[in-house]
């Protein structure tokens, strides 16, 4: 096997992504999906918390922390409900949306990228090309995660921001992210978004047209990324060495399923005369 | 660039004209291909052979594409049936053939994107699948049917995406975009995008983009499809610029017109299989012995006055005009003076060159009455329909 060429892995990741940018109809709607997630429902949330006039309520809030597990519950600070909850709110209820966002953009751009190859007639080109199926695919990949991942990066700055700015004056610091966010965003949703966009390029690579890649991979990555968003809450409650291990069994099997789905790109198949 | 093997003469055959036969060229590859797979050549290393060949179109050129008895099917529908063509170094070989002939196929065999499923292909003497793969397609710029562009990008990102894939120097891009953009004359739209881009201007950019990294073979799948006469002709014009410069071309048309005066060597192929190679003088030589005069007339009796000249091989009748075949054409002044003296009144004697659609219909005739029907259903194979108007009259 002859060795894998960086450059061209680099030059199909680029290139796609400039697509990409071109591509309004695509980005516009998952800036909105990731703006929402990100800014709009989290600042409505703690602007209402630390604003909040009723005592009683946030009292009622703060009560209902306590069956959260001991663990999470010693997490907590604050210095009066407001801040209890509000820091309860900030790490644990939106812990999934850094899941959900990045593997809902990324299945959406890996679904259509090489079966798109295929439908504009593009992949004639490739097939043509002095690139290996293997530096096709490591690029199709990459340019499928940057933009789920880039999401995250930029919806969890903003978050960042917004819960420290909201709630930060009631805990008595600005205190997000905490230990285990940056764990789970650095360990545990990369291998998830790999083991999901591996299954989904394997996906469009087979499928004849984008709208059964859309189709096939909503089948594939809804259960994955209810695996991930427990696995994600899991490790934000538990303690440290329960996120390295969940991050690194996803490791283990996104590496396979990568090693996989690297076959799954042929010179046939970006023809579209594969199987026929 | 291995070295260049030489033929042996075992292998090598003999270039006899047989028109009543299928006659091949005279390249081991290719004799190998008209026997079928049995008689494929007996190579004892299994190397491939970058060999020169010594058909009437590229004498002493090495070959840079040898295709030897190549078989390939999708499912069970056969595509290509024990095909085999070569290109000489710097000629231009035209793949001529009807829609569904497996000119694609053929084309996708040489860069390595198809593999055979039988046969042997060598391409500057390597293997197209496998290691030197790589090395090849760096070597080939390829021209598809549908020019594969990416509408979204401008046409400046089109040519950089391929720059950069055939691995041309940072320093030197920017320069050869632009002066290839400017020789196909898209220079002006290089910031648009291709989706706005008229099909000429997308058969030029894809023109650009084959030849960006200077290949020594450009493969150019139907590349005047969809483009206006004017357009057409431009784009023959520059493919015949490029082998100026000691490049190869094998280009694959159904359009006879385009062929003509632009192919150093035509192969016609159908149904997956060549019927037959070599120049349109050698073609000409093989399938059209005579001289051939058209004669405008209006006499029934005319055709069985000429037919008893001495010389006169066959008359015909095509489209209301006499054609005459001759031995020579010093037998037309006879031919015209017993016309005369039987008191016919003639229009016009038009002395008739065979043109390459004459020569492709003739070849495509001939092929049939040898073969006959493959399938046994009365329609041309690679056709899937009854014989045209043209051809049954074999004009």
């Amino acid at each position: 096997m002859s060795k894998t060429n960086w450059s061209r892995v680099a030059t199909v990741a680029r290139t796609d992504l400039r697509q990409l940018r071109q591509a309004k109809d695509f980005w516009l709607p998952m800036l909105l999906l990731g703006g929402a997630f990100f800014v709009f429902i989290p600042l409505v949330l703690f602007l209402t918390i630390a604003q909040i006039g009723s005592v009683e309520v946030v009292d009622r809030m703060s009560e209902t922390l306590q069956v959260l597990p001991p663990e999470a519950t010693a997490q907590i600070e604050g210095t009066n409900p407001q801040g209890r909850t509000g820091y309860a709110l900030a790490v644990f209820l939106f812990a999934p949306v850094a899941v959900i966002v990045p593997l809902t953009i990324s299945t959406a751009v890996g679904a259509a990228t090489i079966v798109g190859e295929r439908e504009r007639g593009t992949g004639e080109f490739l097939a043509h090309s002095p690139a290996s199926a293997r530096e096709i695919y490591l690029g199709k990949l990459i340019a499928s995660v940057v933009p789920g991942y880039l999401t995250v990066v930029v919806g969890f700055t903003l978050y960042s921001l917004i819960v420290n700015l909201t709630i930060g004056p009631s805990v008595g610091r600005w205190f997000f992210p905490t230990r285990q966010w940056w764990v789970m965003l650095l360990w545990v949703l990369p291998p998830f978004l790999a083991l999901c966009l591996s299954m989904v390029l394997r996906l469009s690579a087979r499928v004849t047209s984008t709208a059964a890649a859309q189709q096939a991979s909503g089948l594939i990555s809804l259960p994955l990324i209810m695996v991930a968003y427990s696995q994600s809450t899991g490790v934000l409650f538990g303690s440290g060495a329960a996120a390295y291990v969940v991050g690194a069994l996803a490791w283990v099997l996104a590496v396979f399923s990568l090693r996989r789905g690297v076959r799954s790109v042929t010179r046939s198949r970006l023809l579209g005369v594969a199987g026929t | 660039m291995p070295p260049v093997a030489p033929r042996s003469p075992a292998s090598t055959g003999t270039a006899d004209s047989v028109p009543n036969g299928r006659r091949r060229e005279d390249t081991e590859g290719l004799s190998a291909g008209a026997a079928g797979l049995q008689n494929r050549p007996n190579r004892s290393d299994n190397t491939p052979h970058f060999s020169p060949s010594e058909g009437a179109g590229g004498e002493g050129m090495p070959d840079v594409v040898s295709i030897v008895a190549v078989s390939k099917s999708f499912g069970d529908v056969p595509a290509l049936r024990s095909l085999s063509l070569r290109v000489p170094q710097s000629r231009i070989t035209v793949l001529l053939g009807p829609n569904g002939a497996g000119k694609t196929t053929a084309i996708r065999m040489i860069t390595g994107a198809l593999t055979a499923d039988e046969g042997h292909v060598a391409i500057f003497g390597l293997d197209p699948v496998g290691q030197d793969g790589e090395q090849i397609r760096r070597r080939c710029g390829v021209v598809s049917a549908k020019p594969s562009l990416y509408d979204r990008l401008t046409g400046y990102d089109n040519l950089r995406y391929a720059a950069e894939l055939y691995g041309l120097d940072n320093s030197i891009m920017d320069s050869r975009i632009r002066c290839c953009a400017a020789q196909f004359g898209i220079d002006d739209a290089l910031t648009q995008r291709v989706g706005g881009y008229s099909t000429g201007m997308k058969t030029r950019l894809a023109l650009a983009r084959a030849t960006l990294h200077d290949p020594d073979l450009l493969l150019l799948d139907e590349p005047t499809s969809g483009l206006d006469p004017e357009s057409a002709q431009a784009v023959l014009s520059m493919v015949r610029d490029m082998t100026a410069n000691d490049k190869s071309v094998l280009m694959c048309t159904h359009l006879l017109s385009e062929a003509e005066g632009l192919a150093d060597e035509v192969v016609v192929i159908d149904a997956g299989s060549d019927l037959e190679t070599g120049s349109q003088r050698s073609l000409t030589a093989r399938y059209w012995p005579d001289k051939t005069v058209d004669i405008e007339l209006d006499h029934p009796t005319a055709a069985a006055v000429v037919g008893n000249i001495d010389g006169v091989t066959r008359t015909e009748d095509v489209g209301g005009r006499l054609r005459v075949h001759l031995q020579d054409l010093d037998r037309v002044p006879v031919m015209v003076e017993r016309l005369v003296a039987e008191g016919i009144a003639i229009r016009s004697v038009v002395p008739k060159e065979p043109t390459l659609e004459d020569l492709y219909f003739a070849i495509r005739r001939h092929h049939r009455e040898t073969s006959g029907d493959r399938d046994g259903s009365g329609c041309e194979p690679g056709i899937g329909g009854p014989k045209t108007d043209k051809e049954r009259s074999g004009e």
